[in-house]
């Protein structure tokens, strides 16, 4: 459609091949992560044999993992601390995201413009005062650590999205059911969030993954195995000293990237939508 | 739920006070407020508090354990003494700078090939973007053990394709390990500028290529006369957006390399975490963290002004 060209053998250049390129760049490493995972340590830790495939595959890592760690605990804990700073998030995020999107009022561009600002403001910057904060709080070491850190990146973000949804819904619909009688809650509990129904599912979906992926305040705030999240545990607990449990490392790689991908997998439109409504759509 | 202080109420007269109060809180105003004040407290609290009291801890000598003690700029003035710090802030320059470069070429390839018609799109679509919706730490767990100093699969096929002897350690070599760390970003970030960028090419209305097509424009010269012109306000935002997480990394280069070997790979996240958290110097951590902000701050600046204007 763009470049010139006819026939198989042209289609072949600007498509099959760099997409074939894409697609193996891309998935390499989940393919290593997988067959790393069923493998052997005496196919793993043996130069000689031929590493692209497995040749005697084994769970054994896998009943480890389940067996000899907290692994389940783990899954246990990302899922719990996502889901609570996710519905938070939505909750307050669409709180912020409605009146500025749909109101006119003093002081709405002051707020705006600070949502943005603290939406751009990245984790490292604070990082350190928050665990004194949360050492104040005498919070450290408690999943609550976690759930009240974590709506601060994501409360700016579901704000920052769910406006572009907010402004698209005409403001008459929602003046005819004040007509009716509704106040301005009922308007919008009735009437215009059932109508971004699409922008509330990519903001929950975006923020449940950005939940799942952060590191940062988890290994800072969780330093007791029976309260870590996925990743954390993973870092600190299979990898001792200079040992690391590779295979195990590998099968907890894979398990805990399986509840974001299964989600992903039922709504990858509506996370496109939200990875690329900030960029396009406003 | 709409319900607020009773106070607010307060010159009503008794006979009339539920009409009085109901009218005070649809008041566009009111209401407005009363619906942001949670989260803008929150958010007040949790995000601008930290801030500032990060400014106020960078201005102090202050270990964990203790309380501080103020001492004025000297945090800062030790770090400009610092050859360490000075080679994390080119580390960081250059982590960022290149590995941008690169995730805004291979993106925009990304976003060109898959926006052609083939069977199959949407599947592609959504495997292209696994490796940025998977968690940074367990995706990089994969790279370490491809990149391991011993079982390298890469050097694997190095070696067996007669490029070399024995392969290098990729996580051990000063150099290799910063293009190691920016390889991996550059991984992990692409498809964010692929999936972005094709749906910006998405909105390009076909018949501009055939107009441009009938006025004898080559592939080269609509690509840049139309499709990079109406790309463009995406191709910023994305990429500010993208330079400022990377220029503040901090899981991926945690994972693989822990800012070695001997800082070769440090930026400023990682060194104000050792700083901070496991040296429990807070004013010095907190100073680290600071440098990032003038450079950032240009940065949000732009944008916040970017976004509001668009």
């Amino acid at each position: 459609m763009i470049a010139g060209g006819r026939g198989i053998g042209a289609r072949s250049l600007r498509l099959y091949l760099p997409l074939a390129f894409f697609l193996v760049a891309m998935l390499f490493p989940f393919y290593w992560m997988a067959i790393t995972s069923i493998k052997p340590n005496r196919e793993l830790y043996n130069a000689r044999i031929m590493p692209l495939v497995v040749h005697q595959p084994t769970l054994k890592h896998y009943v480890d993992l389940l067996t000899q760690t907290s692994f389940l605990t783990w899954t246990y804990n990302t899922l719990l601390v996502a889901v609570v700073s996710t519905a938070v998030s939505l909750v307050l995020g669409t709180m912020i995201a409605y009146p500025l999107a749909r109101m006119n009022f003093p002081g709405a561009a002051v707020v705006a413009i600070g949502v943005a600002a603290t939406y751009l403001v990245p984790q490292p910057l604070l990082f350190i005062p928050m665990a004194d904060i949360i050492n104040r709080l005498e919070l450290g070491n408690t999943l609550s650590a976690v759930m009240l850190t974590y709506p601060t990146l994501l409360i700016p973000f579901c704000a920052w999205l769910l406006m572009g949804y907010f402004k698209s819904v005409p403001r008459e619909l929602e003046e005819a059911a004040r007509i009716d009688g509704a106040s301005r809650w009922q308007a919008m509990v009735r009437v215009v969030l059932p109508l971004c129904t699409p922008g509330l599912l990519s903001a929950g979906i975006f923020a449940f993954t950005l939940a799942q992926n952060e590191f940062l305040y988890a290994l800072i705030f969780l330093t007791r195995s029976e309260i870590r999240t996925v990743p954390v545990g993973a870092i600190t607990e299979l990898i001792r000293g200079d040992v690391f449990y590779w295979g195990q490392l590998m099968a907890a790689a894979l398990l805990g990237s399986v509840p974001v991908a299964i989600i992903y997998s039922f709504f990858v439109d509506y996370y496109v939508a939200g990875l690329t409504a900030g960029s396009v759509k406003n | 739920m709409a319900v607020g202080p009773a106070s607010l109420a307060r010159p009503a007269p008794a006979a009339g006070r539920s009409f009085t109060l109901r009218d005070l809180l649809e008041r566009e105003g009111v209401w407005s407020w009363l619906m942001l004040t949670p989260g803008v407290l929150f958010l007040l609290a949790f995000v601008a508090y930290p801030f500032f009291y990060g400014i106020f801890l960078s201005l102090q000598e202050r270990r964990v354990t203790q309380s501080g003690v103020f001492v004025g700029l000297s945090n800062f003035e030790t770090l400009l003494h610092d050859a360490v710090f000075w080679q994390i802030t080119r580390n960081t320059f250059v982590y960022t700078i290149v590995a941008t470069l690169l995730k805004l070429a291979g993106g925009l390839a990304m976003a060109l090939v898959m926006h052609q018609h083939f069977r199959g799109k949407n599947l592609a679509r959504a495997f292209l973007l696994l490796p940025f919706i998977v968690p940074t730490i367990l995706s990089t767990v994969a790279w370490m053990w491809i990149l391991d100093p011993t079982f390298s699969v890469v050097n694997w096929t190095l070696v067996k394709a007669g490029v070399m002897k024995a392969g290098p350690s990729w996580l051990g070599n000063a150099s290799l390990a910063m293009v190691s760390i920016i390889v991996v970003n550059t991984w992990r970030g692409l498809p964010f500028y692929g999936i972005t960028l094709l749906a910006g090419l998405q909105t390009i209305a076909p018949d501009l290529y055939e107009a441009a097509a009938i006025d004898g424009a080559n592939a080269r010269q609509r690509f840049r006369h139309v499709t990079l012109p109406i790309i463009k306000p995406v191709l910023i935002i994305v990429t500010m957006f993208s330079v400022i997480f990377t220029f503040s990394d901090f899981q991926l280069v945690y994972a693989l390399t822990h800012g070695g070997p001997a800082n070769a790979t440090h930026l400023f996240a990682t060194f104000a975490f050792d700083v901070g958290m496991s040296g429990g110097q807070f004013g010095m951590g907190a100073a680290v963290a600071l440098s990032m902000l003038p450079p950032l701050a240009l940065l949000i600046v732009a944008l916040t002004l970017y976004l509001r204007r668009e």
